[in-house]
């Protein structure tokens, strides 16, 4: 049944958008309610809820039915939905736990729908360690509101005050022992009402479910070969397609022989369109083959359009650049001059000045992109899909395709980790655009390894230069910070981000780039330091030319940003004689950043800490991701072989402060698996690329840590924060744990690295020198 | 035709003799713990035990395993009645995306079928085949630190029994 649409409240950033709300009947009569909010309704990447003057907590400011987000069937099942998506984080786990707890029901008797533009919430992309804090907080205080809504429907029916009752495990239960179930008070469109701005939520002292460590619930399904990912979905009547990827950026398609192919066994279709190239077939292996020789019979013209590599950190600093001053504190030093352009004023007698750089970089998933997508003889376009966002990849495989997008639905199916925007749109797209072509049968595009490493959108190569001034007691008493950098976010909302869309005869042009603003920021996020120094300026220099394909990458500059801060942190300690953790807390004032570095001093023994015989090393670093999310300090002590260059990582040990936990282990899990994966990007990665194509391939062009490199141990203490507010977890380990790395390096042998990758050839000509 | 036991079951499958083992355990045969990663044997995600070795299934042709008997994860226990190796990796919480994880856990499993007892740095070496990119590593060797342990209580067990 359809219900008229209607004017979406503006959302606060002038954008309004027509809703299309579907109910439909489901299950035993539960009301399921939809709804298709476009555009989406806040910025890429920096997905805090704009919530226009609304109080409503998390993303109940851009959904706020409670019934959109809990909904509970006659039979008492309780079925959750979230518009962010599993990508591995174990955030269904999560959410299911939160829920559990405020609507005081055994977490097994629980549900939950992610991701699905026909089902759930537009919460935008499931990025920049937000779904906790946004998606979470909504389900929270949506669980707590119908819990209460429960109650009072019982009070009614059991002519009792709401005060005399109280939930427990799926009944409101009165003193008297009378008890309602959840299933019997719900009815009609009882859910169905607009959140309150306040709810009553849960003592966390009271807490069952959260704050406790929840074995996952995906994990069972993966140890044992179950249907666990996109890629394992086999739909009836699936055909298998393979694309045949342009050898490089900008190559046009000169001349191909699609008549071979068409004799192959299991030939469906090959199609051509513009420099768009792909096969389809009834069985994969098949598939595979055919794009081999369809490959071989291509011939296209390249462009020699790529910078030097050897010279990527000067490309950068040489590209165009929109300069945005993001901190200026210059006009408060005493005697300070006044701001007369980027980088002027604050240290011009600067006692220390470090240049850094990052190069690109791959999010590498182990699983090479994948999609399914289906024209329905309805007209309706179904691409199941593991993008981090399904509204906005919906709403640029619309536009691609030339279909409205109401007739577009986009699915989350959990893929390989992706880490930021991989080829997971793309692929996406892929499978749109033959279903668009081929109605009927469900098309699946999986993604060959090669063409997922020279073809993913990479992390963008960035430069960095900070400068300090000290004062006569050893402090900064002048802090620059210069962060030169691509967008981070080229993810989808229109269709001139998707590959194909590119690469199609009638193609869309590539999107202007934008930066992501702040507080959350993009190439300049965890720029401003949280230091408290007396004058201090920052400028992001944005750079809009962008020579090689990139988009969002986990955690975005705070990476590059953080390994730059604490790496000079550490420098300017050297310069003042102090103690490099003694150094940060001398300018911190934070109390919750102090306590995250003084867990972490004490737990690992900084104090007591090893000297730096025999190449052995410790290094520190702390950052709060974004300045907004979760706080976490990192100390590791390394060994550095001094033929060789090799590092070794003997041990680690953070803290975290991520407000109210969820799931202590879940937690845990991201912050180790945070640590490793910087520690991949900081010691061994680079993509390398010639001056036509990409030449990092696979994974011996483009190696990563593993289990011989790994540390000897690795140790993350949570602090218990009851009750505050939830602060993003999944991001914020990886800028520290680069910075330590350096700094431990530095500690070993003496020889501060700047340009990342911090590889043993780079150590070993350093200790040479 | 070629003839494979997989996971104790013969199958007779129409596949050409140099089609990959990995294509025909996922779609002729709907395995779903093999995983392509690479196509190379270059990250472990497609592997699987043939004849008590662990093998790359994504670069072994199934001419070479006529009459092979090979098992996946899915041969080792079932959600419902996981082998000790997979309630390890349960117990331990070793995944996070969990893609990688099907096939060192069965490169771990034929360590563990010739050594009951690995040293740490051995089931490093050993895994050394094998890439995970969210981390998961220190909880992955944990789990099979604890196979090992949970394999060892077991045949004591039945030895006793």
């Amino acid at each position: 049944m359809m219900r008229q649409a209607r004017v979406w409240p503006n959302p606060g950033r002038g954008a309004i958008g027509g809703i299309s709300r579907r109910a439909a009947l489901v299950g035993a009569g539960a009301l399921i309610v939809s709804f298709s909010i476009m555009p989406a309704a806040w910025p890429q990447e920096s997905e805090t809820p704009d919530t226009g003057g609304s109080k409503l907590p998390g993303s109940l400011a851009i959904e706020p039915h409670l019934d959109a987000w809990i909904k509970v069937a006659p039979d008492g099942a309780v079925t959750v939905f979230t518009g962010k998506a599993e990508l591995g984080q174990g955030i269904k786990t999560a959410f299911l736990q939160i829920a559990a707890e405020e609507l005081d029901l055994p977490l097994e008797q629980l549900t939950i729908v992610t991701a699905d533009t026909q089902l759930t919430a537009n919460e935008g992309y499931t990025a920049g360690s937000h779904s906790i804090q946004d998606s979470g907080t909504a389900i929270r205080n949506a669980a707590a509101q119908v819990r209460e809504i429960l109650i009072g429907v019982a009070a009614q029916q059991l002519g009792l005050p709401a005060a005399a009752l109280r939930a427990e495990n799926g009944s409101v239960v009165a003193q008297d022992g009378r008890k309602l179930s959840y299933g019997a008070l719900v009815s009609g469109n009882l859910l169905h009402v607009t959140a309150q701005p306040a709810s009553k939520l849960k003592d966390p002292s009271t807490f069952k479910v959260m704050n406790r460590p929840v074995q996952r619930l995906d994990i069972p399904a993966k140890v044992t070969g179950g249907e666990a990912f996109l890629q394992d979905m086999r739909l009836p009547g699936m055909l298998h397609a393979r694309i045949v990827r342009p050898p490089s950026y900008g190559a046009t398609l000169e001349q191909v022989d699609l008549a071979t192919v068409g004799t192959m066994p299991g030939f469906v279709n090959a199609v051509r369109d513009g420099n768009f190239l792909a096969v389809v077939f009834e069985k994969e292996f098949q598939a595979i083959q055919a794009m081999r020789i369809l490959a071989a019979s291509a011939q296209w013209a390249e462009k020699r359009a790529l910078p030097e590599q050897s010279r990527t950190a000067e490309v950068i600093r040489g590209l165009p650049s929109h300069d945005y001053v993001i901190l200026d504190k210059a006009a408060a030093l005493p005697g300070g001059q006044p701001s007369t352009g980027v980088g002027a004023g604050v240290n011009a007698g600067a006692s220390i000045a470090a240049d850094y750089s990052r190069p690109f970089q791959s999010h590498g998933s182990i699983g090479p992109s994948c999609a399914i997508a289906q024209l329905d003889r309805n007209g309706m376009l179904t691409v199941w899909t593991h993008t981090q966002g399904v509204y906005p990849d919906r709403n640029a495989i619309a536009e691609m395709v030339r279909m409205p997008a109401q007739r577009v639905r986009c699915i989350h199916v959990q893929g390989s980790g992706c880490y930021g925007h991989n080829a997971a749109d793309d692929a996406g797209a892929d499978a749109a655009l033959l279903a668009s072509k081929m109605p009927g049968r469900p098309i699946r595009v999986q993604w060959m390894r090669e063409q997922e490493h020279a073809w993913e959108p990479f992390g963008p190569a960035m430069v960095t230069r900070a400068t300090a001034s000290l004062n006569d007691d050893g402090g900064i008493a002048g802090f620059t910070f210069d962060v030169w950098s691509n967008t981070h976010n080229m993810r989808p909302g229109t269709a001139g981000a998707l590959l194909a869309a590119q690469h199609i005869a009638a193609p869309f042009p590539i999107p202007e780039p934008k930066p992501i603003p702040q507080p959350e920021g993009g190439g300049d996020r965890n720029a401003i330091p949280l230091y408290d120094f007396p004058a201090a300026r920052v400028v992001h220099h944005f750079l809009p030319d962008m020579p090689i394909r990139i988009s969002a990458m986990r955690s975005l500059g705070a990476y590059m940003n953080i390994f730059s801060l604490e790496g000079f942190m550490d420098e300017a300690a050297l310069a003042a004689k102090t103690d490099p953790v003694e150094f940060r807390l001398r300018h911190l004032k934070d109390e919750r950043a102090r306590a995250v570095v003084s867990a972490t001093a004490d737990a690992f023994g900084w104090k007591n800490r090893p000297h730096t015989a025999n190449g052995t090393g410790s290094g520190f670093a702390f950052a709060r991701y974004k300045n907004l999310a979760a706080y976490c300090a990192l100390a590791m002590e390394v060994e550095v072989d001094r033929d060789s260059g090799r590092v070794r990582l003997r041990r680690v040990v953070a803290a975290i402060d991520t407000g109210q936990v969820v799931n202590p282990d879940g937690v845990r899990n991201q912050i180790e698996g945070a640590i490793l994966q910087s520690a991949s990007w900081t010691l061994y990665e680079s993509i390398s690329f010639d001056r036509t194509r990409i030449t990092s391939v696979d994974w011996s062009t483009y190696p990563i840590l593993r289990f011989q490199s790994v540390p000897d141990s690795v140790e993350v203490h949570i602090i218990d924060r009851p009750g505050l507010p939830f602060l993003g977890a999944g991001e914020a380990g990886q800028g520290p744990a680069a910075a330590a790395i350096a700094n431990a390096i530095a500690d070993a042998t003496g020889k501060r690295l700047r340009d990342l990758p911090l590889t043993a050839e780079r150590l070993k000509s350093a200790i040479n020198a | 035709m070629v003839a494979l036991t997989v996971n104790g079951s013969r199958h007779e499958i129409d596949a050409t003799p140099e089609t990959p083992l990995l294509y025909v355990l996922r779609e002729d045969l709907r395995l779903n713990a093999a995983k392509y990663g690479c196509g190379l044997g270059q990250c472990g995600a497609c592997t699987v035990i043939v004849g008590g070795e662990a093998v790359f299934s994504c670069v072994t042709p199934v001419a070479l395993l006529d009459g092979k008997s090979i098992t996946t994860l899915e041969g080792l226990g079932t959600i419902d009645h996981p082998s000790a190796l997979q309630r390890a990796f349960i117990e331990m919480q070793a995944a996070q995306c969990g893609y990688c994880i099907a096939g060192i856990m069965m490169r771990a499993q034929a360590l563990l079928q010739q050594d009951p007892h690995p040293s740490d740095v051995e089931i490093r070496r050993h895994l050394e085949p094998h890439l995970c990119r969210c981390g998961t590593h220190m909880r992955i060797l944990r789990a099979v630190h604890r196979a090992a342990e949970i394999m060892s209580a077991e045949r004591t067990q039945e030895a006793a029994q």
